[in-house]
């Protein structure tokens, strides 16, 4: 299909770009890899007249290691993530997340802010962000603002980010030494999750010493499910020793239904998808 | 010309190898030019406008601002085209008093479902067009729509108000009435005493022919004679078609599909886009392209299956069947397609498939809906008759406590038995079910198979395995044309070939078949090659452009190889007859002296001999020919054969559900098609392949959905589930071959099997792991959701609530029965 015509700007700096975006306001659309709004435009359901592209601003691709967090620019690919030592390193459930995400060519286009900022809440980095305790760095005509995983995202493709403000890097507090798995539920390997976990367990002797556990698809933004996480503490890696924290991972969700399934399948296969979640991620 | 007196090494034979396609390289390399990428001097771009309500009157349209956007050369609305769009054809009533709407390429008052095109922008480039296409201002006056078959089959809202019904056609066949078997009433009757009947409702899902390329036409009228190329399978009847409806001779029309990507029937319409590109075209004198988007596609294309199948089924209690009575509810959408209503009646043979039935009958209603129409997909009719009869004898194996295998094995005809006519009329005229089913289970373990799922489910695994049978035939090589004729169909069914013989030593093979991606190429250029003994590569195949394939009837129904391919070799043989004399003329011998072999024409009991490319060059200089012989040695054919042909298989799947989620898993898929002597192995392995994955995502993935107001909720592939190869196993395939004895090369269709005979061994396989949570059937696509909701439909609630229901009434069958899926079982073991 054939968007609707469009100006096209490719800044190379942060300034520039923020300054593009102040100018043109309301009419221009942010293009950060553009997997998702490619299809938009294509389909001519939005219609900018700017699309500000940050492709070609180099400050904000890589990853670096800043003390207790690793700091993850904006316009990483996900494939780049997805191998960096760091990230591997120190927020192993990422990764996880990253190979079940779309497909190679979406991996390799696609940037791990661009995902992040658009906030699909069936989009699969959202729960690890979430659950890893993400901080988000916003850029904006008056410097820079941090913003916690649990304000950035605030609804339904929405997030903190204001309209003349872009997102320049993710700060994904270190996990060393934590087990980590993404369980996604889907019916065919392309399609958005119907429901996924994201997991990361720190384990202590053998038991859980720490959780923490996000959600995909089960609410208008990714959730926290702390419930489960508190439950988890001092819990066998096992099926039956998660079981019963498991059990309140739909607590507080409000999922969609959908051809996919309705609701109550969802919570149910909430509960599921999160004991399996935890028990991968502690290595059972 | 001097004869060659040693003769040479014979060259390996071609039929049977397994030659690379011959074909692909260009495919693969972009070496080609799809419809889109042709490209005219003064080419003009189309844009349609189309509805997006499922029914509504046109009360105005406004194009005043679209006509001045930039570079936009004219909008033009139904009224603007009036009678020269022509028509699109429906080439099979199938009743004589059948209902069918007049369908308007674009109309200008009405529209009777979403899609459908009511204005279209002519503009410099496709972008302009699609940018002008916005600024077409139509006001609606939205009409109540029906959407759902059975409701539309109640008749309370209408589709097409003017007609006063919804019901198109009732088409029924009986047993007893033909004299090809007993009353089945009958045998319903006395299974209810003193045997078992089994009673289901089914539901075939409405599918989309989800082909690679989307639909492309181009229509050039600047000469005399109009060209249109367009994306299609069948240019022979586009080209009729057009004629038919919009006055143009036929003499001046050439239609040319050229590579085209992919088809599974969803492009043998003659579709609105066409005719629409068509009258554009010759009322502005400029070429016209138009090149539909996917999300077009998915709505205006046609769609396919879509029925409630009514079943019953009478056995005597040690399984032994004694009749079969099918009662089909078909949606034919808005409008009668060009095949339409004959989909379900092709399915009307095959309900019965391999069993020994004394008594059968099938009754089909058509009805129309303010939805997509209908027609062919992959398989049409059979798959849907497959599925039926396929899952109620896994049925009927529950109730009587035996194997799913040993029911069939019970009933099947066996193979001493050929020819066979059966209960439907139809003559098999070879086959081994026994072999097959043997070999099926060998590759697929069956046994050990079989001794898992018992552990799994005494171990209450939270994985259970089932297996599912499908032990199907099919009637393929859609042909015989006085059997289509006693149908009603509009066309005949025999193919056309010719061959023509270089100068060079080169041969020119032209068939009537038209190849959307099945590699005819390769497969008739191996077959040449053996007939004429010429080398594989110095055969070139032509096909899809009117003016050089002047005669055919195209490709779908699995028709290309065993009526096109023996159209060919009737071809062939006539070219060797016709060579015949000018060899002997050249080795100085009596015609009848003259034997041929290997490409070479020899005198009988001698070393003398010429081969065949020196015939063709003697022929060619026409020096020295033999009084009264015409210096040509090409030669055409026209086949039409006098029965179809039955290819069978047996499949075997086993899947792993997961019970807390629902989940599916295949585990393995085995299969062993008996489709008789096999030209290419490879090509055949890739439709297979393909066919199974086309079965495989009826059962698990695909469904066309529309909301209430008929917007087509699946409108995208994010919603249309298409599997990919990461979706699916490595299936294991292998053959059985009983020649088929309808044609001398004595092979059978295998286009559409894998798709014919996979959905039925996926359902009756997940349906078999959770037989045990009371689970009769789940719907397709069988969902994780449908499949965990089905686990645990049962609990707390009265297991026994699905089969107590009554069995069903003799009321109309165009049906009340608002339930879906009902279900009851009497006699033993209910």
């Amino acid at each position: 299909m054939i968007p609707t015509a469009f100006d096209y700007l490719a800044p190379t700096t942060v300034e520039e770009a923020l300054s593009a975006l102040a100018q043109h306001g309301d009419d221009a659309k942010i293009m950060a890899g553009g997997q998702s709004l490619l299809p938009v435009l294509r389909m001519r359901l939005n219609a900018p007249e700017m699309v500000i592209d940050l492709g070609r601003i180099d400050s904000l691709r890589g990853v670096r290691d800043d003390g207790d967090a690793i700091v993850i620019g904006a316009m990483t690919p996900h494939f780049e993530v997805a191998k960096d030592p760091l990230v591997t390193e120190h927020a192993a459930l990422i990764p996880k997340a990253i190979e079940h995400l779309a497909d190679a060519q979406v991996r390799h286009r696609g940037t791990f802010g661009g995902a992040l900022a658009h906030a699909d809440p069936a989009g699969d980095l959202g729960a690890p962000a979430l659950a890893l305790g993400a901080q988000f760095v916003i850029a904006g005509s008056g410097g820079t603002r941090t913003v916690g995983a649990d304000e950035f995202f605030v609804d339904l493709f929405e997030t903190a980010i204001g309209e003349d403000e872009i997102l320049t890097e993710v700060r994904v507090p270190k996990h060393t030494g934590w087990g980590a798995h993404y369980e996604k539920f889907v019916r065919v390997v392309h399609q958005w999750p119907i429901v996924a976990v994201a997991a990361a367990v720190r384990m202590d002797g053998g038991s859980i010493a720490e959780a923490r556990v996000g959600l995909t698809n089960m609410g208008s933004t990714p959730i926290r499910a702390r419930a489960v996480e508190a439950a988890l503490v001092g819990a066998a890696p096992t099926d039956d020793g998660v079981r019963a924290a498991a059990e309140q991972a739909a607590e507080g969700t409000n999922p969609p239904s959908d051809l996919n399934g309705d609701a109550d399948y969802r919570r149910h296969l909430a509960r599921v998808l999160t004991r399996r979640a935890v028990v991968a991620a502690a290595g059972g | 010309m001097t004869a060659v007196q040693d003769a040479p090494a014979a060259p390996q034979k071609e039929i049977g190898r397994d030659r690379r396609r011959k074909e692909d390289q260009r495919l693969i390399t972009g070496r080609t030019r799809w419809t889109d990428n042709i490209t005219l001097p003064g080419m003009l771009h189309l844009a349609m406008v189309r509805s997006p309500h499922a029914h509504a009157r046109i009360v105005s349209i406004d194009t005043a601002e679209a006509k001045t956007s930039t570079n936009v050369v004219d909008v033009l609305t139904g009224a603007d085209l009036g009678e020269g769009q022509g028509v699109n054809i429906n080439a099979w009533p199938i009743t004589p008093d059948q209902v069918t709407p007049t369908h308007v390429p674009m109309p200008s008052d009405r529209v009777a479902c979403a899609g459908e095109i009511v204005a279209c922008v002519v503009a410099r480039s496709a972008a302009e067009a699609r940018d002008a296409a916005e600024l077409v201002d139509v006001e609606w006056e939205v009409l109540p729509a029906v959407l759902d078959l059975k409701k539309a089959a109640a008749d309370e809202v209408l589709a097409h108000p003017d007609l006063g019904t919804n019901k198109s056609a009732y088409w029924k066949f009986d047993s007893e009435e033909a004299g090809t078997g007993g009353n089945v009433d009958e045998a319903i009757a006395k299974a209810r005493t003193d045997g078992i009947v089994i009673e289901r409702e089914y539901r075939q899902q409405r599918l989309i022919p989800a082909f690679m390329e989307p639909r492309s036409v181009v229509v050039d009228p600047t000469g005399e004679q109009i060209t249109m190329w367009s994306a299609t399978q069948i240019p022979h009847i586009l080209r009729f078609a057009l004629a038919a409806t919009t006055g143009v001779p036929e003499s001046k029309i050439r239609v040319i599909a050229p590579d085209v990507g992919g088809g599974f029937g969803g492009k043998l319409q003659t579709t609105p886009e066409e005719f629409i590109a068509w009258a554009v075209a010759r009322r502005l004198g400029k070429p016209i392209k138009y090149t539909e988007t996917r999300s077009e596609s998915l709505v205006s294309g046609h769609h396919g299956r879509d029925q409630w199948q009514r079943l019953t089924l009478a056995a005597e209690k040690d399984g032994t069947v004694t009749g079969l009575k099918v009662d089909l509810l078909a949606d034919l959408g808005a409008y009668v397609a060009i095949v339409g209503g004959g989909v379900p009646v092709l399915g009307a043979f095959m309900f019965n498939s391999i069993y020994k039935f004394p008594a059968y009958q099938f009754g089909v209603q058509t009805v129309l809906t303010n939805s997509t129409w209908t027609d062919a997909y992959r398989g049409a009719g059979r798959p849907e008759a497959t599925y039926a009869i396929e899952r109620l004898m896994d049925e009927l194996a529950v109730e009587v406590g035996v194997d799913p295998i040993a029911i069939r094995e019970k009933n099947w005809i066996n193979a001493d038995e050929f020819p066979f006519t059966t209960v439907a009329g139809m003559e098999y005229d070879s086959g081994d079910y026994a072999a097959a089913t043997a070999r099926a289970k060998e590759m697929l373990g069956y046994d050990e198979l079989r001794a898992e799922q018992k552990r799994r489910r005494e171990s209450n695994d939270p994985v259970q395995l089932g297996i599912g049978v499908s032990t199907f035939t099919e009637m393929c090589g859609l042909a015989p044309s006085r059997v289509l004729g006693s149908l009603d169909y509009g066309a005949g069914g025999w193919e056309h070939a010719s061959v023509r013989m270089l100068a060079t030593g080169k041969v020119e093979i032209v068939t009537g078949a038209s190849a959307h991606g099945q590699g005819h190429e390769t497969a008739f250029s191996q077959i040449v090659a053996d007939r004429l003994g010429v080398a594989f590569e110095d055969v070139e195949v032509l096909h899809g452009d009117t003016q050089i394939s002047h005669k055919g009837l195209d490709t779908y129904g699995s028709r290309s190889l065993v009526v096109g391919g023996e159209a060919l070799v009737k071809a062939t043989d006539k070219v060797i007859e016709r060579a015949k004399p000018i060899a002997a003329h050249m080795l100085e011998a009596s015609a009848d002296d003259i034997e041929f072999s290997g490409g070479r024409f020899s005198v009988r009991g001698t070393d003398q001999g010429v081969a065949i490319a020196e015939v063709a060059m003697a022929a060619f200089a026409a020096h020295d020919l033999p009084d009264g012989v015409e210096p040509s040695i090409d030669s055409e054919a026209t086949y039409d054969p006098v029965n179809f042909n039955f290819p069978h298989g047996t499949h075997l799947c086993a899947v792993e559900v997961d019970t807390e989620t629902g989940g599916v898993k295949m585990r393995k898929y085995a299969c062993c098609d008996d489709i008789g002597n096999i030209i290419n192995p490879l090509i055949v392995s890739g439709q297979v392949h393909g066919g199974l994955v086309q079965g495989i995502a009826q059962a698990l993935w695909e469904e066309a959905l529309f909301d209430e107001s008929g917007t087509l909720v699946t409108g995208s592939f994010v919603d249309y589930l298409l599997p990919t190869s990461a979706d699916t196993i490595s299936f294991d395939i292998d053959h059985t071959t009983s020649p088929s004895l309808t044609n001398t090369l004595g092979t059978k269709g295998v286009g559409e099997a894998g798709t014919i005979a996979s959905t039925p061994a996926v359902v009756n396989a997940v349906v078999d792991a959770i037989r045990h949570f009371g689970v009769n059937d789940v719907r397709m696509p069988c969902t994780p959701e449908r499949v965990w909701k089905a686990i645990h439909a049962n609990d707390g609630g009265d297991p026994t609530e699905r089969a107590a229901m009554p069995h069903f009434g003799d009321e109309d069958v165009a049906g009340n029965q608002e339930t879906p899926g009902a279900s009851s079982t009497e006699g033993a073991g209910a």
